[in-house]
C-alpha cells in the first residue's frame, strides 16, 4: 500500500511534464488502485461487525449495527488488555530497533562513502552480498547464537538483529557521494572541526533525505517483522502485534479455545493505523529528498 | 513461507552440528544439578512439597486452570503456562530450544502426530522412569499406542480424537438425503445434494494432511513404519492409502468438495448456513462448532464415520496430543507431578469441560459423560457415538519420526493434485518422493516402495 501512495504521489508531481491523458492507462491505475485498496476496505468494514455478523454477511458491505466501538474496547481489553502490552512492545521494538538501524546505517554509509581506507572494496563486496540474504534465512542460525548468550526470549532478541540493516546502509552510502560534498567536508575540516562534530552538525543535515527514506524501510520492515520475533521469542508479554495477532487466530483451532475473528480484525486495523500515519508524516520528506538528489545543484 | 521453513531447518542443522561440541559440553554440567531423571511416587509426592518453579508450554486453554487447581493442592510449586505458539509454531521453537540446549519448558504440550519427532531424536524423558508405564490401562489403546514409541513411554495422553461423521441435520432433511454410513453412498448423498443446491457441498477439502493421513489409518494403510529410531520405510501407495485415494479421487473428480480451507472464516461461515454439510473430523469437534457456529445450534448430528464396506466398525484418530517432560527440565520430579495431575487426575475433568474429548478409559466411560446431551446436537447423546468410535480405531498405526516436515509440504505436492483436480495418488507419490529426500538429508535411512 504504501509503495502506491508514493507512486502516486511521484506521478502528480510529474503531470507538468506530461499533460496529455490516456484513457487506457487511467483505467488500468484505477484498477490497480482499487486492488490495492481493496483490502484495506475489506479490513475496515469487517471491524464494524460483530464475530456472528462477520460470518454470516457479505464481506464487503456493512451489515448489521456498528459494532467497531465494541470490538476496539473488546481488543484492548482481551485477556487483560493483553494487546496494548504487544503494541507497546512493537513500538519499543521499532523505536529502538528501525531508529537505531537508520542511525548505524548513517554513520555506516556516511563513512564508506567519505573515507578511504584499505579494505573498502571487500567492504562494499560484504555489503552488496548481505542485501541479498533475507532475513528469515539467518533467523534460526542468530537464534542459536543468541541462545548460547542468553538473549533468546528477551527484547534484545528482536532488537539486536533489526539493528542492522544492509540495505539501509548501502543507500545512505550511495546518497552520501552526491549529498555531502567532499568540498563542504574540507571546508569543515580548514576551520577545526572534528569528524564527529562535522558529522553531527553539517552531514547528518545534508543526508536528512535520505535518512528519512531509510527510517521508513526500516519502520516498515520491523513493524512487520513476523518470523524473527516467532522464532526468538516464547513468552507471550514479548511478543509483538505480528506474532501476538497470529497467536488469536489461531486459537479458533484449538479445543476450548475462543473463535475472535472480529478482535483479530480490529487488532490488525489499529496495527496499521500507526504504520499509515508514519509513512503519510514521512513520505513528503523522502520526497522532496528524492528530487533533491535527482537535479544537480 | 514452506519453502522458506525447508530451508531454514537445514541451515538450522549445519550450523546446530557445528555447535555440538560445545552443547555437549554445556550439557554435562547442566545434568550435574542433582536433579532426580528417575523417581518412584513416593520422590514425586516429597518434590510436590518443595518451594519450585515449572514452566508448561500449552495452547490449550483448559492447562491454565489445571494449573491454578493445582497450584492450590501444591501451594510450594508454580506452574507458570505459556501460550508458545499453536502446533507448528511452538514445535519450531521447541525444536530450536532442544538444539541450542537450553531455553525449552519443563513440560509441552506435543500432538500425537508430531510426538515421534521429539521421542526418538532422545529430546524427551522416558516417562517409564517414573513408573508411568502401569498407567497403560487407564488409556484407550490409540493414545497409549500413540505416546509408547520405541518401547518408552514419552508423554501421557491428554485428549484424544477417534473420527465421527458430523452432519448438518437441517440440511439432510431439507434435501431428503439419508445418513450414509459408507463411502460409496458418501459420494452417492454427496452427488446428491450438490446436484439439488449447486453451492452445497458434502464436505470441503482442500488437501489437509492430518486429514489424509487419518482417513489413510481408517483405511487400514500402515505407510509408516519406523525401526531403530533411524530406520524408516514410507509406502503411501500401500493398500489401505490407495483405497482412501481412489474413493476421494471420486469427490474431487466431480467437484464435488468444497475448496474452503479449514479453520478459515468462510469454513465456519459454511458450516453455519449449510453450504458445507459434513464433516469428518475428531471428536473434539463438538466444542468448536458450539462457539465456533453457534447459529446453527440445534441442526447439527453425529454419526459414525462411514467405512468402506458395509456394517464394518473401522475407525481412526485425528488430532488430540499429550504432554511430554522435555529431558533439559532441571525439575523432572515436579514436572511428573503435574503431568500426573493434568492427565491422569483431577485435570481430566477440568479438560473435558473445557470441551477437550478424554483419553481415559474411566471418563470415557463415565455415566455422566456418555449419557450427557448436548443442546446444540439437538439432546443427541453425542458422546456414545464418539465414545464407540475410540474403541473402533484400527490398531498398529505410527507417524513419522519427521512427520512435523512431512505435514509442512503436503500442500506442494498432494495439495498440488487438489488443486488441480489430479490424481490423489500421485500427489501420495509426489509426497512421499519429497519426504523420503528429507529423511534422508537429516540422517535417516529411508526406504520407499
Amino acid at each position: 500500500m504504501s509503495r502506491y501512495t508514493s507512486e502516486k504521489k511521484a506521478g502528480k508531481s510529474n503531470q507538468g511534464l506530461h499533460t496529455k491523458k490516456s484513457i487506457l492507462l487511467t483505467v488500468i491505475m484505477g484498477a490497480l488502485l482499487i486492488y490495492s485498496l481493496l483490502p484495506l476496505f475489506w479490513l475496515f468494514v469487517n471491524s464494524t461487525k460483530t464475530q456472528a455478523e462477520l460470518l454470516n454477511s457479505f464481506g464487503l458491505w456493512f451489515s448489521g449495527p456498528n459494532a467497531l466501538w465494541d470490538n476496539i474496547v473488546a481488543t484492548l481489553t482481551y485477556n487483560d488488555g493483553v494487546f496494548v502490552r504487544w503494541f507497546g512492545n512493537t513500538l519499543l521494538y521499532v523505536v529502538v530497533g528501525a531508529g537505531g538501524a537508520t542511525f548505524l546505517a548513517a554513520l555506516g554509509g556516511y563513512g564508506l562513502a567519505k573515507f578511504n581506507f584499505p579494505g573498502k572494496k571487500a567492504v562494499f563486496a560484504v555489503v552488496l552480498g548481505a542485501v541479498a540474504i533475507p532475513g528469515t534465512a539467518l533467523a534460526v542460525p542468530t537464534f542459536l547464537m543468541f541462545s548460547q548468550m542468553g538473549l533468546t526470549n528477551t527484547p534484545w532478541a528482536v532488537i539486536l538483529p533489526s539493528l542492522i540493516s544492509p540495505f539501509g546502509l548501502y543507500l545512505i552510502w550511495t546518497y552520501a557521494l552526491d549529498a555531502v560534498p567532499t568540498e563542504v567536508l574540507e571546508a569543515a575540516r580548514m576551520d577545526g572541526s572534528g569528524e564527529f562534530r562535522t558529522f553531527f552538525t553539517i552531514s547528518l543535515k545534508l543526508l536528512a533525505p535520505g535518512l528519512v527514506t531509510v527510517l521508513l524501510f526500516t519502520l516498515v520492515a520491523t513493524w512487520n517483522n513476523y518470523f524473527l520475533p516467532l522464532i526468538m521469542l516464547s513468552e507471550p508479554t514479548w511478543y509483538p502485534l505480528t506474532v501476538g495477532l497470529n497467536q488469536w487466530n489461531q486459537q479458533a483451532q484449538t479445543v476450548g479455545g475462543d473463535v475472535i475473528y472480529n478482535l483479530v480484525i480490529t487488532g490488525s486495523l489499529l496495527t496499521i493505523v500507526p504504520i499509515v500515519v508514519a509513512f503519510l508524516f514521512l513520505q513528503r520528506y523522502w520526497q522532496s529528498g528524492l528530487a533533491a538528489g535527482s537535479v544537480k545543484a | 513461507m514452506k519453502a522458506t521453513h525447508s530451508t531454514l531447518r537445514r541451515t538450522a542443522v549445519a550450523v546446530a552440528t557445528g555447535l555440538a561440541l560445545s552443547l555437549s559440553l554445556a550439557a554435562c554440567s547442566a545434568a550435574g544439578g542433582g536433579s532426580a531423571e528417575t523417581g518412584t511416587a513416593d520422590d514425586i509426592a516429597a518434590a510436590l512439597k518443595e518451594k519450585s518453579t515449572i514452566t508448561v508450554w500449552a495452547w490449550a486453554p483448559a492447562v491454565e486452570d489445571i494449573a491454578k487447581a493445582f497450584e492450590k493442592e501444591h501451594p510450594n510449586v508454580t506452574v507458570k503456562v505459556v501460550n508458545a505458539g499453536t502446533g507448528n509454531d511452538q514445535y519450531i521453537k521447541l525444536q530450536n530450544a532442544i538444539k541450542a540446549g537450553s531455553g525449552a519448558p519443563d513440560i509441552a504440550q506435543i500432538e500425537y502426530y508430531a510426538l515421534p519427532q521429539f521421542a526418538l531424536s532422545d529430546s524427551l524423558a522416558d516417562l517409564s522412569d517414573f513408573g508411568f508405564d502401569e498407567y497403560a490401562s487407564e488409556y484407550t489403546d490409540s493414545t497409549w499406542g500413540s505416546v509408547n514409541l520405541d518401547g518408552g513411554i514419552y508423554a501421557l495422553p491428554q485428549d484424544s480424537g477417534p473420527m465421527a461423521m458430523f452432519y448438518n441435520k437441517a440440511v439432510f432433511d431439507q434435501y431428503g438425503l439419508t445418513v450414509p454410513t459408507t463411502w460409496d453412498e458418501y459420494i452417492a448423498t454427496a452427488e446428491k445434494l450438490h446436484a439439488a443446491n449447486p453451492n452445497a457441498y458434502i464436505t470441503n477439502d482442500t488437501g489437509d494432511a492430518g486429514f489424509t493421513t487419518s482417513m489413510i489409518w481408517q483405511a487400514g494403510g500402515q505407510p509408516y513404519t519406523t525401526t531403530d529410531s533411524t530406520d524408516v520405510t514410507l509406502n503411501l501407495q500401500d493398500e489401505g492409502s490407495k483405497k482412501f485415494a481412489d474413493t476421494w479421487n471420486q469427490l474431487l473428480d466431480n467437484d464435488l468438495l468444497a475448496a474452503t480451507p479449514s479453520w478459515s472464516d468462510e469454513w465456519y461461515k459454511g458450516l453455519g448456513d449449510g453450504t458445507i454439510a459434513t464433516l469428518n473430523i475428531g471428536a473434539w469437534m463438538p466444542g468448536n462448532l458450539e462457539s465456533g457456529v453457534p447459529e446453527a445450534a440445534g441442526d447439527w448430528r453425529v454419526a459414525p464415520l462411514p467405512t468402506y464396506e458395509a456394517g464394518d466398525t473401522a475407525s481412526a484418530e485425528n488430532g488430540g496430543g499429550g504432554d511430554a517432560i522435555l529431558k533439559q527440565s532441571k525439575n523432572k520430579l515436579v514436572a511428573a507431578g503435574f503431568l500426573q495431575y493434568m492427565n491422569e487426575g483431577e485435570g481430566t475433568q477440568i479438560s473435558i469441560d473445557a470441551g477437550g474429548f478424554p483419553s481415559t478409559v474411566a471418563d470415557l466411560e463415565s455415566d455422566d459423560f456418555l449419557g450427557y446431551e448436548s443442546d446444540y446436537f439437538g439432546g443427541q447423546k453425542i458422546n456414545e457415538v464418539l465414545v464407540q468410535s475410540a474403541k473402533d480405531v484400527v490398531t498398529g498405526w505410527s507417524y513419522l519420526p519427521f512427520q512435523v516436515y512431512s505435514n509442512s509440504i503436503f500442500s506442494d505436492t498432494v495439495g498440488q493434485a487438489y488443486a488441480d483436480k489430479g490424481d490423489i495418488n500421485e500427489g501420495l507419490t509426489a509426497w512421499q518422493k519429497a519426504t523420503a529426500d528429507y529423511g534422508n538429508e537429516q540422517g535417516f535411512t529411508v526406504t520407499t516402495k
